[in-house]
């Protein structure tokens, strides 16, 4: 490995420092060394010409599922690391519903630990907000902060506790840590399979309406406003949820947002013919619901896009609808799907594609090293991608999975090169380990 | 004809009247000494149920038999679904024995969908969860067109658990494609307002629909729905949805009677309502056998027995020259 990469005309989307055009970037002792056009090349240097290809800081992942410990015939921290690789990604953020829940310390050293000797990418590990994720009783949310958890979350398993809610937001405030909520009224969404409108009632599944989320994004805002808490809603689904955000946002609610690349760009009508790798949680939605989240990225009132790469064996998801898990696999595609479905058509410019995919996030878990600036003397965690190559999607992944909801999906936008700490984690499209 | 029937919303109105043609030829079947064809001699239809049905299994199976086709009925219990064996693995079993059909019964919405995925088989929708019942639809259809000539402008109610009903979904498409007009009829809990996009009328008012209907159609209640409170008690929706003997006075004359089974007695259809002539229920399973025939010989043959090009359906019944 060469100790210096000089990368020759590049085109440099850096948010954090409103760089948006072409340029070189040496990356040295992984380091960003200079940036600048025409920089000349020191001795052992290897020169590598990035004509018509895109570099921006490494994208940021607010909620992947890593699977382990527990449920390693899904995905391992290795496999998804390589996947989160591959897709541009240098930080994610691990969701905790592994076994054990990851409420502890010894479970969040220990998938920390897996991911460093993986090499492949940064993991935050997130930790639940109850001890078992069973709604009843807070983990030692300091100790937690202390071993870096930044973002704590009782994800699918949606806190329904209003006591509970209101009071984990109290305390996160004294650490300047963020709960997040997977917004989920346990009762409007019993037995759901899909949204609920025209499509579930046509296909006989049971439906979750888009109040099921918004009943619950309308009282987290209103405990967060209470508090002052930092409250993140994850994955937002529906219309409505959307417009509370902005509305309590406006009135001063530290409140933030992300929203998945399958909520960006499927419909609940997709389901027609029960493929279980489009049966997703929270639900996808109808048309309107998809643009008001495209619309509500684009002016920054959802702050992120983050994958909820959920991984599942081939035998879990090829079984009926209603005994499928929900889930898709989302780290090896997002970067595509956003600029496919949202750069392409014009819903968001290449810098707020970026910003929205790693500098927010980063920002959000406070993630100094993440999200740029690409400047001298910062860590060199990049990506550089060729927003013009087009490809099917197809398995196999480096995902251990391949329940992909955008599988046979032409998209437009490939990895070539992922730089974690200066380190080449992918090279040409190639993951390095 | 279709190498899959999932969704009676793949049928077109053609499609339909020749299943019905068809099996009013086979109907003659069914009343002879011997009541067997030789239309699908040494093709072998599976009854794949996982869900228990006495009545559209052995309808099936009648439907095969009589088509001399070799029968293998495959249910839950006893078999190695019991096991644990997935619906894929099943699948792959029964393609592996050479299944030419597989007749699909479950619980689960869109299983016939996805099965019919992972076989070369023909897929028979035979009711899947909450989604779709087509071969009740079209037994459904060949029983009104008994009694009436045209689909055309006749008013059918179907009245009750509209929600979770793989009867009234089926039924209500196939009757819009054949030109009827259909009013679900239940109290709001159980009658989602999405259905008028398949073109049918929505009431909560059973007395005020009966004077307008020619077929009444009464879904079966669940009690289970009772327990979801989907509605407060069976015997407020009885007082409310029940077609007793009081409202059946309120059908114009002509008007039929009908239900998919197995009846509540009592609660959906008074007990003296289901035995009057207007009730035509035991001629919807009579006719059931008929159109599964009739589908099976499409679907298998694609209408064309042994040696015969194109033979009119009265000399497939006939089982053509065998």
């Amino acid at each position: 490995m060469p100790r210096r990469v000089l990368f020759r005309a590049v085109h440099l989307v850096d948010p954090a420092s409103g760089h948006d055009g072409l340029t070189d970037v040496l990356v040295e002792d992984g380091l960003v060394a200079a940036v600048g056009p025409g920089l000349s090349a020191p001795a052992r240097t290897e020169v590598l010409p990035a004509e018509g290809l895109v570099m921006a800081p490494g994208l940021v992942d607010l909620h992947a599922h890593l699977r382990e410990p527990g449920f390693e015939h899904k995905e391992t921290v290795e496999t998804g690391c390589r996947a989160a690789a591959a897709g541009g990604y240098t930080a994610v953020c691990a969701m905790p519903n592994t076994d054990p829940v990851a409420d502890n310390v010894a479970v969040v050293a220990e998938v920390r630990a897996l991911a460093e000797k993986a090499g492949l990418c940064e993991v935050v590990p997130a930790a639940a907000i109850t001890q078992g994720l069973a709604g009843e009783s807070l983990v030692d949310m300091a100790e937690l902060a202390e071993a870096g958890v930044r973002l704590f979350t009782d994800d699918h398993r949606c806190l329904q506790s209003s006591r509970l809610m209101r009071l984990a937001l109290e305390y996160a405030r004294g650490l300047d840590v963020v709960i997040a909520q997977h917004a989920q009224d346990a009762e409007l969404s019993e037995g759901w399979q899909m949204h609920e409108g025209y499509h579930s009632t046509a296909l006989g599944l049971t439906g979750a309406p888009s109040e099921a989320e918004s009943v619950v994004v309308a009282r987290d805002l209103a405990l967060a406003r209470l508090t002052g808490g930092r409250l993140h809603v994850t994955h937002v689904s529906a219309a409505e949820s959307v417009e509370l955000v902005r509305a309590a946002r406006a009135g001063g609610v530290r409140a933030t947002a992300d929203v998945t690349p399958h909520h960006l760009a499927l419909l609940d009508e997709d389901l027609a013919g029960y493929d279980t790798n489009l049966k997703v949680n929270p639900p996808l939605r109808e048309r309107e619901d998809r643009d008001a989240l495209r619309a509500a990225l684009a002016e920054g009132t959802v702050d992120a896009v983050a994958t909820d790469h959920a991984p599942h064996a081939e035998e879990e998801k090829e079984q009926e609808f209603d005994l499928a898990p929900p889930g898709t696999i989302g780290l090896e595609t997002a970067l595509a799907v956003v600029l496919t479905e949202l750069v392409a058509p014009g819903h968001l410019t290449l810098a707020e594609a970026v910003d929205r995919m790693s500098v927010r996030p980063a920002a959000i878990l406070g993630l100094e090293e993440h999200g740029g600036p690409v400047a001298p003397e910062r860590p060199a965690n990049l990506v550089v991608f060729d927003p013009a190559a087009e490809w099917v999607v197809a398995a196999p992944f480096r995902s251990m999975a391949r329940n992909c909801a955008f599988l046979g999906r032409r998209l437009r936008g490939r990895v070539v090169h992922t730089l974690l700490r200066g380190e080449f984690t992918v090279r040409d499209g190639e993951p390095m380990r | 004809m279709i190498k899959h029937l999932l969704s009676i919303g793949q049928l077109s109105r053609e499609d339909i009247l020749r299943i019905l043609d068809t099996a009013a030829s086979f109907r003659e079947v069914g009343t002879r000494v011997i009541k067997k064809v030789p239309a699908l001699r040494g093709r072998t239809v599976v009854n794949l149920f996982y869900e228990p049905s006495t009545r559209t299994r052995i309808s099936f199976e009648l439907a095969a038999k009589r088509l001399s086709a070799d029968v293998i009925n495959f249910t839950t219990g006893g078999t190695s679904v019991a096991k644990g064996e997935s619906l894929k693995d099943t699948a792959l079993t029964l393609q592996a024995m050479g299944a030419d059909a597989i007749v699909l019964r479950h619980s689960s919405s869109g299983a016939a969908h996805i099965l019919s995925r992972w076989v070369t088989a023909s897929v028979i929708n035979a009711g899947d969860g909450t989604h779709e019942h087509p071969t009740q639809a079209l037994l459904d259809l060949f029983t009104i067109r008994e009694h009436f000539p045209s689909f055309e402008g006749l008013r059918v109610g179907i009245v009750g658990d509209v929600r979770h009903s793989r009867v009234a979904r089926s039924l209500t498409r196939a009757l819009v494609t054949m030109g009827g007009q259909v009013t679900l009829v239940g109290p709001p809990t159980l009658v989602p307002p999405e259905v008028v996009l398949w073109g049918a009328e929505v009431s909560y008012d059973l007395d005020a629909v009966l004077p307008k209907l020619d077929v009444c159609y009464l879904l079966r209640v669940q009690r289970e729905r009772q327990r979801q409170q989907f509605f407060p008690s069976v015997r407020e929706y009885s007082r409310r949805y029940g077609l007793t003997r009081a409202r059946v006075e309120a059908l114009p004359d002509q008007a039929l009677v009908m239900h998919p089974g197995p009846m509540n007695r009592g609660v959906e259809i008074a007990s003296e309502v289901a035995d009057l002539p207007r009730a035509v229920i035991t001629d919807q399973v009579a006719n059931g056998i008929a159109v599964r025939m009739s589908l099976l010989y499409l679907m298998l043959t694609g209408g064309e027995a042994r040696g015969a090009s194109a033979p009119e359906p009265a000399e497939a019944a006939a089982g053509g020259r065998g």
